[in-house]
């Protein structure tokens, strides 16, 4: 195996273009050093792209917030800015992992590791948080949900990593909530999870929503219809009934020994609810 | 295969090694540098028994490679202690027997003092949130709590004294003006 750590994206780029073999981007390592100790991978190269600076920190642009793909997710919490704008974003990345996952853990790394499961990605998706992908043809930006392509695979093509994931300015009375079900209550994997942005307009009435949820499909799934559920109310029993069943309905997990297909069926349902009163709430309904 | 050479600090020492690029942070300080009170539990990052500092982060040293920490700052349990003195958390470890086999006590107490850098005064539920990702088969916790409670106290009291006698210095610079 050979080690890299470039100091500039396209450094990064040409050093994983150019590979031949398997190249791996070593942001955190909390999954991909797991997977090579385990045997599960057998990289050629590394490319550490901790050392690109642009890569290391959380900037607030005229549009939102860039989080640079080697940003620890314990960054995230210590940032008093992103915290306000996207609380549920920051809890569902400050939920990975104990403190010494969180020193290295990173959302950019939990969204490509694509697992259905990945906390970080339903509040990225329902707070329509954006993927900066740098390439051998330069860069362009997709929506986060377009990158896990199933468990363990990305639509990402050779030579391409992602470099930063974009959040926007949240818009007027807009509130998020990300919750999640464990056996436990910390250092687990979520059974399944949902997370819910909203935001509203006059008298309270929810405008806009976007409802994410993980663990319940191939990968982590947007579901409009649920959105669309509770869009033109202000989340009342009914609203709130036509929520969960359009989650249900969006439903198709695996049966394992964490979860049946049942239980995260009607789980998923009910942390939707919660959360989308939680950032109902948020938004200052 | 090429080894890769690492310059970088540890506890305060500069430190220089060549490793494999494949080969832990553990590894290195266990077999390379000599440093063992880091342990090996599970290897996964689950345990933190390998618990140590990276810039001042709490990281677990067998998911960081050792050609990572070229240019970085590492923190071991061999750095607690300054001076030939135990640091209050070790101290109050001995005293409120938080130990048995002792395997996972080095993780403990890197990971209690970075808890307690950050926030000198935590609760329960805050010691236990910190330690969460280290794993005890022994005390059953409770007295690694108490005796992250009691190095609290001590602390404070320590820097508490600290304080008045500073603030004393000052007193005795103004009289003396």
């Amino acid at each position: 195996m050979r080690y890299e750590a470039p100091t500039s994206t396209k450094d990064a780029v040409t050093l994983l273009s150019r590979a031949k073999g398997s190249a791996f981007v070593l942001a955190g390592g909390s999954d991909l050093l797991v997977r090579m100790k385990g045997g599960f991978i057998e990289p050629d190269l590394v490319v550490d792209i901790k050392r690109i600076p642009a890569l290391q920190e959380i900037r607030k642009t005229s549009t939102g917030f860039r989080i640079g793909a080697a940003v620890p997710c314990a960054a995230m919490g210590e940032h008093a800015g992103l915290r306000k704008a996207w609380p549920g974003v920051v809890e569902a990345a400050n939920l990975i992992g104990s403190d010494q996952i969180q020193s290295r853990c990173t959302v950019a790394g939990n969204l490509c590791n694509a697992s259905p499961a990945a906390d970080s990605v339903p509040a990225l998706v329902a707070a329509k948080a954006k993927a900066v992908i740098a390439g051998p043809k330069g860069r362009r930006t997709v929506p986060v949900e377009k990158v896990p392509a199933g468990p363990g695979r990305t639509t990402l093509g050779k030579g391409e990593f992602v470099e930063a994931i974009l959040l926007p300015l949240p818009k007027g009375k807009t509130g998020d909530a990300y919750l999640r079900f464990t056996p436990r209550t910390e250092m687990d994997i979520a059974v399944c999870s949902a997370g819910v942005c909203l935001k509203l307009g006059r008298g309270g009435v929810i405008e806009e929503a976007r409802v994410a949820l993980g663990a319940v499909a191939p990968t982590v799934v947007l579901v409009p219809a649920a959105a669309k559920a509770i869009v033109g109310t202000k989340l009342d029993e009914a609203a709130l009934a036509a929520l969960t069943a359009a989650c249900e309905a969006a439903c198709a997990p695996i049966d394992d020994k964490r979860g049946t297909v049942e239980f995260r069926t009607e789980v998923a349902g009910v942390l939707a609810r919660r959360a989308a009163k939680i950032a109902y709430q948020r938004a200052g309904g | 295969m090429a080894g890769v050479h690492v310059s970088t600090t540890i506890n305060g020492d500069p430190v220089e090694f060549v490793c494999q690029p494949a080969e832990v942070l553990l590894d290195v300080l266990r077999n390379r540098v000599g440093l063992t009170g880091a342990k090996e539990g599970c290897g996964t990052g689950d345990c933190g028994a390998c618990s140590v500092t990276l810039d001042g982060r709490l990281v677990c040293a067998c998911l960081v490679l050792g050609a990572e920490a070229d240019g970085r700052a590492i923190t071991t349990v061999e750095g607690l202690a300054s001076g030939g003195r135990l640091h209050p958390l070790q101290e109050k470890f001995i005293e409120h027997a938080a130990l048995q086999c002792g395997v996972c006590t080095p993780g403990f107490l890197v990971a209690a003092k970075a808890l307690l850098d950050r926030n000198p005064d935590p609760t329960v539920e805050q010691i236990r949130y910190a330690l969460a990702g280290n794993l005890c088969r022994c005390t059953g916790y409770d007295k690694i709590v108490r005796a992250v409670q009691a190095a609290a106290a001590e602390l404070a009291t320590d820097a508490a004294q600290a304080g008045k006698s500073g603030k004393s210095k000052k007193t005795r610079k103004q009289t003396a003006a």
